[in-house]
C-alpha cells in the first residue's frame, strides 16, 4: 500500500479497488508488481512525498517485519521499522514454568539458532546455581558441537534467503539443501529438527545416539566440498558483487553506538568474537580463527559468514574427535537434585520414557520415585540473584538476563537478542540509498523476527 | 538495598511465624554468604504449594520464608572489580556526586553498581568516556518488577561491556511504582533506543529524554504493561472430557 502525504489507515475496501481519496491523501494499493497504476494515478502530484509500507507480509523482509519507507523517486529518504508482529510473550510465559521448562520456551525465540537460546539461558541458570564448574566435559563438548552445527545452518539460511531476495535463486536452493543436512543431524542427535529444548541447566538432555559420530564425520567431509560452491558461485560474481558492495555501510563507530555485534561488527575489521574474548563452554580449547573483513558493507558480512562456516566446521571436527574419547561419559551434572531424573529410550511405540527407569522408580526405590516426582512437578530451586552470560550467536551477542528470587520458577528472564538490537541499524544503513538496496541491507543484518519480537 | 543500620527484627523474615526447625534445615537456608556481605530483603514466600486459604490442605500454609537477594558487598571485591570501582569512585570524587553509587553487589562473579536514578546519565557518560573505564558497548536495558520491594518496585538493569579492557559490569537503577521515571541513556548509548521502548512497553518505566517513547512490541493502543507482576498471564481453561485445566497462572504452583 502506498500513500501520498502520509501513511494512512488501512484501506478498508476491496484490495483491487481504484485509488481512493482519504483525509491523509490519495491511497493506492499495490499487490504484485503493478506500479503503473501509481505513476499514472499520481499525475501532477508525483513530486509529493510518497510513503510506502513494505510488509509486514512481504517475502523480502525476512518474516513479519514492516518497513515504512519515505521515497523520493527510487531513493529512500527515511526508513523506519515496525516490529512486534511476532510477539509471543515468551519472557512472560517463562515466569510461570519451572526453570527446566524455560528451555522449551526460549528455544522458540530465534528459530534459526535454537541451541544458542537454550545455551545462554542454561548457562545463566547454571551460574546462579553455582554449578558452572560441575558441568561434565561431554555435555560441554556436545553443546559446542551443536552450537557450531547450528551456526552453519543459520548462516546458510542467511545467505540463502539473502540470495533469493536479490534474485540469486541457486544460492537459495543450494543453501537450503545443505541446511537440510544439518537439520538431519539435529534430528538424529536430539530427535527434533528445531525447537529442541536439548541444552538444559546442568548439561544436555540425552547422550549421543549410536552412529552419530560417523554421520557427523560424513557431514564434515561433504560440507568441505559443498562450502566451496558458495565461494565459487558468489565471491567474484559481478552481479552479486554489484548488488552487495558498498550497500548497507556501517563503520565501527556506528556499530558500537548502535550496539551491533556479530558479523556486522566483524565486517568492519574488528575481531570481536565472544568465543575468543570471553570464552564459555570450553571454547578456549578449540583451535579456530575469528573471521573479519574490512569493507563494513553487505558484501563484507557475506564473506564473514562464509568464512565462519569453514571455522565452524573446524570446530565441529575437533568436537567430534573429543567425543569419540568420551563414550559413556555423563552428559548431565551429577547433582541428583538438579539433574533430570528420567532418561528416554526407544520402545516398541517410539521414543518415550525408559522402561528401566520406570521399573526403578515404580518397583525398586521409593526415594527415586519421590525425587522424580519432586523434580518433574516442582523443579529445583535456584538461589536468589541475577546472572547474564552472553554468547556469540550467529547474529551477535545473545544473552539471557535471568533473575531468581530463590523459587522454582524464573522471577524474570530477559533475552538480549542480537536481531532486535541489530535491526535498529536499518535506518542508517538504508537511508539515502535505493529501495532495492534496503532489502540487501536488511538481509545483511540477518534479523530473525522470532528473536526480535520474542 | 538494605541499610546496615537496619534492625534485623524489623525484617519480615522474623516478623511472622518463628520456625527454628525449618530455618535450621540446610536446604531451606539461603545460600551462605561471605564475611561482610548483607542481604536485601524483598518480600516473603508463604506456604509451599502456592495455595492459600481454605484450599490449602497441605499443612504448609503457615510457613513463611523471606525472599532475600544478595546485598551490598564490602571491599575488596576481587580482581579487576576493584580497579573499576576505584576509577569510578575517583571520577565521582571530583564532582559533587560522590553518593551516585548507592551500593556495589558482587555475586556469582558479576559486579552490579546500584546507581541513583538522577545520576544515571552522568555515571553512564563517565563509564563510556573515561580512559580507565571505557565501557563503550551497552547490551541494552532489562526491566525487572519487584512488587514487594517497597519504594523501589521497578528496576532497570543495564549490562555494559568494555571491549578495550574486556570487562563486563551491570548498572541497576530503581524507581517507585508511583513515580516510574528513569533518565534515558539514548544520547549516550543510541542502542538503547529500542531497548528503552521495550522496557516502557513491558514495564511502564518512562525514560525521560527518550526521543520517541512509544510502544514497540505491543499494539499502540494496548492497555497496561504486560510483564509487570500485577499483569495476569491470561489464558482460558482447557476442557477435556468434562475436566478442565486452568490457565498456567491460575494453576497450583510451587512458589
Amino acid at each position: 500500500m502506498a500513500t501520498t502525504q502520509n501513511d494512512s489507515t488501512a484501506n478498508q475496501q476491496d484490495l483491487y479497488a481504484d485509488p481512493s481519496d482519504t483525509t491523509q491523501g490519495k491511497v493506492f494499493t499495490v499487490t504484485g508488481q503493478d506500479w503503473d497504476s501509481i505513476t499514472q494515478g499520481l499525475g501532477d502530484s508525483a513530486d509529493e512525498r510518497v510513503v510506502v509500507n513494505m510488509g509486514p507480509q512481504h517475502p523480502s523482509t525476512h518474516g513479519v517485519l514492516r518497513l515504512i519507507l519515505e521515497l523520493e523517486g527510487e531513493t529512500v529518504t527515511e526508513a523506519r521499522c515496525g516490529i512486534g508482529y511476532l510477539h509471543t510473550g515468551i519472557e512472560k510465559n517463562m515466569e510461570y514454568r519451572s526453570w527446566v521448562q524455560g528451555t522449551t520456551f526460549c528455544t522458540r525465540m530465534d528459530y534459526l539458532s535454537p541451541f544458542f537460546n537454550e545455551a545462554t539461558y542454561a548457562m545463566g541458570v547454571e551460574r546462579l546455581l553455582d554449578i558452572e564448574d560441575d558441568i561434565p566435559e561431554k555435555a560441554q563438548v556436545m553443546r559446542v558441537l551443536l552450537m557450531e552445527l547450528n551456526r552453519i545452518s543459520s548462516h546458510l539460511v542467511c545467505i540463502a534467503t539473502g540470495g533469493m531476495e536479490i534474485g540469486a535463486l541457486t544460492v537459495m536452493t543450494i543453501g537450503f539443501r545443505e541446511r537440510e543436512l544439518v537439520l538431519d543431524l539435529f534430528e538424529l542427535i536430539t530427535g527434533l529438527r528445531m525447537n529442541h529444548a536439548f541444552i538444559r541447566p546442568g548439561g544436555v538432555a540425552q547422550d549421543l545416539p549410536p552412529g552419530a559420530l560417523d554421520e557427523i564425520r560424513d557431514f564434515i567431509s561433504l560440507m568441505e566440498k559443498r562450502l566451496t560452491e558458495y565461494a565459487a558461485l558468489c565471491n567474484a560474481n559481478p552481479i552479486f558483487k554489484a548488488r552487495l558492495e558498498g550497500v548497507g555501510h556501517l563503520d565501527l563507530a556506528g556499530c558500537l553506538a548502535l550496539g551491533l555485534s556479530g558479523p556486522p561488527l566483524r565486517s568492519t575489521g574488528y575481531a570481536w568474537d565472544l568465543r575468543k574474548t570471553q570464552p564459555y563452554a570450553g571454547y578456549e580449547d578449540y583451535d579456530f580463527d575469528v573471521q573479519t573483513w574490512d569493507t563494513a558493507d553487505a558484501y563484507g558480512r557475506f564473506r564473514v559468514r562464509l568464512a565462519e562456516m569453514h571455522e565452524s566446521l573446524r570446530i565441529v571436527a575437533q568436537a567430534a574427535t573429543r567425543l569419540a574419547d568420551l563414550e559413556g561419559a555423563p552428559v548431565m551434572v551429577g547433582d541428583k537434585k538438579i539433574a533430570w531424573p528420567s532418561q528416554l529410550a526407544i520402545g516398541s511405540d517410539g521414543m518415550g520414557n525408559s522402561l528401566d527407569h520406570i521399573r526403578h522408580i515404580m518397583g525398586e526405590s521409593m526415594e527415586a520415585l519421590i525425587h522424580h516426582f519432586k523434580l518433574v512437578t516442582e523443579g529445583f530451586r535456584v538461589p536468589a540473584g541475577q546472572a547474564y552470560v552472553p554468547i556469540e550467536s550467529p547474529r551477535g551477542e545473545l544473552g539471557a538476563h535471568v533473575v531468581s528470587d530463590g523459587g522454582t520458577r524464573p522471577f524474570r528472564a530477559h533475552f538480549r537478542d542480537p536481531s532486535f538490537t541489530n535491526l535498529q541499524a536499518t535506518s542508517v544503513m538504508s537511508e539515502g540509498g535505493m529501495v532495492a538496496d534496503v532489502i540487501v541491507a536488511i538481509a545483511s543484518i540477518d534479523p530473525v523476527m522470532g528473536g526480535v519480537d520474542r | 538495598m538494605s541499610n546496615p543500620s537496619d534492625n534485623p527484627s524489623d525484617k519480615p523474615e522474623t516478623a511472622h511465624v518463628d520456625q527454628p526447625a525449618v530455618e535450621q534445615s540446610p536446604e531451606n537456608l539461603p545460600a551462605p554468604r561471605g564475611e561482610g556481605t548483607e542481604v536485601r530483603s524483598a518480600g516473603q514466600r508463604r506456604g509451599m504449594f502456592g495455595v492459600s486459604g481454605t484450599g490449602d490442605t497441605s499443612g504448609y500454609g503457615g510457613m513463611v520464608a523471606p525472599i532475600v537477594f544478595p546485598g551490598a558487598s564490602q571491599r575488596p571485591y576481587g580482581g579487576w572489580f576493584d580497579e573499576v570501582a576505584d576509577a569510578l569512585e575517583a571520577r565521582l570524587g571530583q564532582t559533587d556526586l560522590t553518593a551516585a553509587v548507592e551500593s556495589v553487589v558482587v555475586h556469582r562473579g558479576e559486579i552490579t553498581f546500584h546507581v541513583r536514578r538522577q545520576d544515571l546519565p552522568f555515571v553512564a557518560q563517565m563509564l563510556r568516556d573515561d580512559e580507565a573505564l571505557r565501557f563503550e558497548f551497552c547490551s541494552g536495558v532489562s526491566g525487572v518488577h519487584y512488587p514487594d520491594d517497597a519504594g523501589r518496585e521497578l528496576h532497570a538493569v543495564y549490562h555494559l561491556l568494555s571491549m578495550t579492557h574486556n570487562r563486563r559490569i551491570r548498572l541497576e537503577v530503581s524507581c517507585p511504582d508511583s513515580d516510574p521515571h528513569v533518565p534515558s541513556l539514548v544520547s549516550i548509548y543510541p542502542t538503547n533506543d529500542w531497548h528503552e521502548r521495550e522496557t516502557w512497553d513491558m514495564f511502564g518505566i518512562v525514560f525521560d529524554g527518550h526521543p520517541a517513547m512509544t510502544r514497540i512490541l505491543m499494539p499502540d493502543d494496548w492497555p497496561g504493561h504486560p510483564q509487570r507482576k500485577d499483569y495476569p498471564l491470561g489464558g482460558i481453561p482447557v476442557e477435556y472430557k468434562g475436566g478442565s485445566i486452568p490457565p498456567p497462572d491460575q494453576r497450583r504452583s510451587y512458589n
